[in-house]
């Protein structure tokens, strides 16, 4: 009954995940809590509703259900939409801050090469570990690359994309939940350097947290996603041969 | 009309990163050809950065809201996964965590070893 009038209605999902975004900031800003974080508070608040309602997910994500069986793009797929310009605009902090990848240039690729082979590597091991397949395998490797270019290199590598899809944004959840723990724990206080951790393991999630830390750190997280996500296209691809 | 020039300057630069992606057979994404192609743009002058920077930094400020509609979807793939959840989040979290401490340890080593370089070579 519900899911029948909301799936008649255009604009429910763009309201919602609004609605819902802004009430989760707001708890935060109250209480001051960082395990409440607003994109996993939306999340999870979300999720709970639309399982418990019984609201169908195409329509909170999709909109309105057409006659013809599409949908009318009026859901949450409207913010995902904007991804991709926000992404080409992470140029912009990056060509701020441009002075820095030119004063550390050894720093910043020798962090991010050796942070994408640290991934690559422990992922390997825990998937000999765990007596995973091999497609199961390939389908984690690219975990920590932004969603589109991890797309790509599943399926490249014969992985299942929708699991891939899973897992990066489980990692940039988790990323995005627990970098300001993480970085005190081992002391990671330079700008620069806070700024290359988050982007490298967790991409565009880790990034928008980088922006919470200050404007250095957003820009070379920014950088980092680009450059994490074109090494693990070359790096991924000699991973994926090892067979046990 | 400030706004739509700074809209209409990222959304062509989005396209170019599209078009490429779709000339150039690699599997990189339309949005990182744009990012590369927009600070390129923007080193040589051609968008100064005061034509894109506040819808720039309005939509990266919004960015966090663009994953929750993809990360609601985890409720629909649940079959896909289900079979290995438990390795799936063991391996996330160990090597996220150790991603992030070997990204930011070794360059803040490196770093500071080039700003000693730095201090050997102005003292010289």
């Amino acid at each position: 009954m519900l899911n029948e009038t909301l799936s008649s209605l255009s604009y429910f999902g763009i309201f919602l995940t609004g609605a819902v975004y802004v009430l989760a900031v707001w708890l935060q800003k109250k209480t001051r809590l960082s395990i409440l974080n607003p994109l996993l508070v939306s999340c999870v608040a979300i999720m709970i509703l639309l399982l418990v309602t019984g609201i169908d997910y195409s329509v909170y994500q999709y909109g309105k259900l057409n006659a013809d069986g599409s949908h009318d793009g009026t859901g949450a797929v409207f913010f995902q939409n904007l991804l991709t310009p926000t992404t080409v605009c992470l140029a912009i902090p990056l060509y701020e801050k441009l002075s820095y990848l030119k004063k550390y240039p050894l720093a910043i690729f020798g962090g991010i090469l050796s942070g994408t082979a640290a991934c690559l590597t422990s992922i390997l091991g825990l998937s000999v570990a765990f007596n995973l397949t091999h497609e199961q395998y390939v389908t984690l490797l690219p975990k920590s690359i932004t969603t589109a270019i991890g797309m790509g290199v599943s399926e490249e590598l014969g992985g299942l994309v929708s699991v891939t899809i899973a897992s990066i944004i489980v990692t940039g959840i988790f990323g995005n939940v627990t970098a300001g723990w993480i970085l005190r724990l081992f002391r990671i206080n330079h700008p620069v350097a806070m700024g290359l951790a988050c982007g490298t393991a967790a991409h565009a999630m880790g990034t928008s947290r980088a922006r919470d830390f200050g404007s250095i750190q957003e820009a070379m997280s920014g950088l980092s996603i680009a450059v994490c996500g074109l090494l693990t296209v070359v790096l991924a691809s000699v991973f994926a041969m090892i067979q046990w | 009309m400030k706004h739509l020039r700074e809209i209409t300057i990222i959304a062509a630069v989005s396209f170019a990163g599209e078009l490429l992606h779709r000339l150039i057979p690699l599997p990189i994404p339309g949005s990182i050809y744009g990012l590369v192609l927009m600070l390129l743009l923007l080193m040589t002058h051609i968008v100064k950065v005061e034509q894109v920077k506040s819808t720039g930094d309005w939509l990266i400020t919004l960015m966090p809201i663009m994953f929750v509609g993809p990360t609601v979807g985890l409720i629909d793939s649940y079959e896909s996964y289900k079979d290995f959840i438990l390795p799936i989040l063991v391996i996330i979290v160990v090597t996220t965590v150790l991603t992030m401490a070997v990204t930011g340890l070794v360059s803040q080593r490196l770093i500071k070893f080039e700003e000693k370089k730095e201090e050997h070579r102005d003292a010289e």
